[in-house]
């Protein structure tokens, strides 16, 4: 199948790869372990995949916020996401 | 007895999940692909990383649009959300004559493509031909909504209250109906006042349908583009150019797609961001009563 359309480039590839494997891990982990509602330092209860979704979208506006604010590299902002993200799934 | 787990019930999702993977889930992935590459035409592509987002986060006129786009948004939840949940208390309730009429009268501007909605308040708020527009100059108000920045972003607001304000009101009808008369009688034996009524019977039990209508109105009026594009065209100047004609000027008019890509992403990030707090407050704001 020709996919020329979708004009695919090998970093949002990776990406895309990197955002699949992450859902199917918490596939997984859910029916290894299924997740209970618990409530950290986020103002609501939440679920481990609520948690996913908060670190996931706040990653977006670290690098969003990054590029507009700085011109040092972008693996900064995915080194700061990367701690958000662990810090929302373990403590949120 | 141990539960049989029958995994079959998967299979019925696939239908939803082909529609949304079609219809949602890969044209994103292609917006994130395009975001990234300088488009010149079909296989004429070139990688150029962050570069447009970098352009886009720094353009004057989208941070104007945006703000532009938040206010108008606030302002459009400020009221029709009060403004339904009055028409829909007024409403007569039970099965009659008058019920129905109020239905089909309040389900009329749903009716109305958003294209002719533009063209009817055009024509409404002119001042030569236009009822609201002659009555304003008749009475010595100066009104001109082609010129005048507050006159159409009031006109554009007005607009959408006329055209959206139903189905709020709708909404909280249903979820009115669906109380059970003996919460009423129970107020009544408490002597509850009409206030006490409304917020600890008539409002918790709304919640659900004003989660429903408070995301639908957000989005709706974050996205809002035929109804203004026809009335003022964004104008005058560029008063009442939201996000998405901006976007649409950005990828049709000037055929920049790298670039209405990278917008688009970061207008679908920010969509996200607010539904996604509106959500989480109104359907966390009854738990703690529960306690």
């Amino acid at each position: 199948m020709d996919m020329g359309w979708m004009a695919w480039t090998a970093p949002t590839a990776i990406f895309f790869v990197c955002i699949a494997l992450m859902l199917a891990g918490m596939t997984v982990w859910e029916v290894l372990s299924p997740t209970v509602e618990a409530k950290g330092f986020l103002p609501m209860r939440t679920t481990r995949g609520d948690r996913l979704f908060i670190g996931l979208l706040g990653s977006a506006f670290i690098h969003l916020g990054w590029l507009a604010a700085t011109d040092v590299s972008l693996w900064g902002a995915s080194a700061v996401s990367l701690l958000w993200v662990a810090f929302v799934i373990r403590f949120g | 007895m141990d539960k049989v787990q029958d995994n079959r019930a998967w299979f019925l999702i696939i239908p939803v999940f082909l529609i949304v993977a079609f219809s949602a889930v890969i044209p994103l992935m292609t917006v994130v692909n395009y975001s990234v590459q300088e488009i010149f035409g079909p296989g004429q592509t070139f990688f150029v990383g962050t570069e447009w987002f970098e352009a886009v986060l720094t353009d004057e006129r989208l941070h104007d649009a945006l703000v532009r786009q938040i206010i108008y948004s606030l302002a459009v939840l400020a009221i029709e959300i009060p403004l339904g949940i009055l028409i829909a208390l007024g409403m007569p309730g039970g099965r009659s004559a008058k019920t129905s009429l109020t239905l089909v009268l309040l389900a009329l501007p749903l009716l109305i493509p958003f294209n002719v909605v533009g063209t009817i308040w055009q024509i409404f708020g002119r001042g030569d031909i236009g009822l609201l527009g002659a009555t304003f100059r008749a009475i010595g108000v100066d009104y001109n909504y082609t010129n005048n920045s507050l006159d159409a972003w009031l006109t554009v607001l007005v607009m959408d209250v006329w055209h959206w304000t139903s189905l709020v009101a709708l909404l909280c009808y249903a979820g009115l109906q669906s109380i059970p008369p003996a919460f009423y009688q129970a107020a009544k034996i408490d002597g509850a006042s009409k206030w006490a009524v409304f917020r600890y019977i008539q409002l918790p039990k709304m919640r659900g349908v004003l989660i429903i209508a408070v995301l639908l109105r957000f989005m709706d009026s974050f996205m809002i583009y035929t109804e203004p594009f026809v009335l003022t065209g964004g104008g005058p100047g560029n008063s009442t150019t939201f996000l998405s004609q901006y976007l649409t000027q950005m990828a049709v008019g000037q055929f920049d797609i790298g670039k209405a890509a990278a917008f688009s992403i970061v207008y679908f990030l920010i969509v996200l961001l607010f539904s996604f707090i509106f959500y989480t407050v109104i359907t966390n704001s009854g738990s703690g009563e529960k306690k």
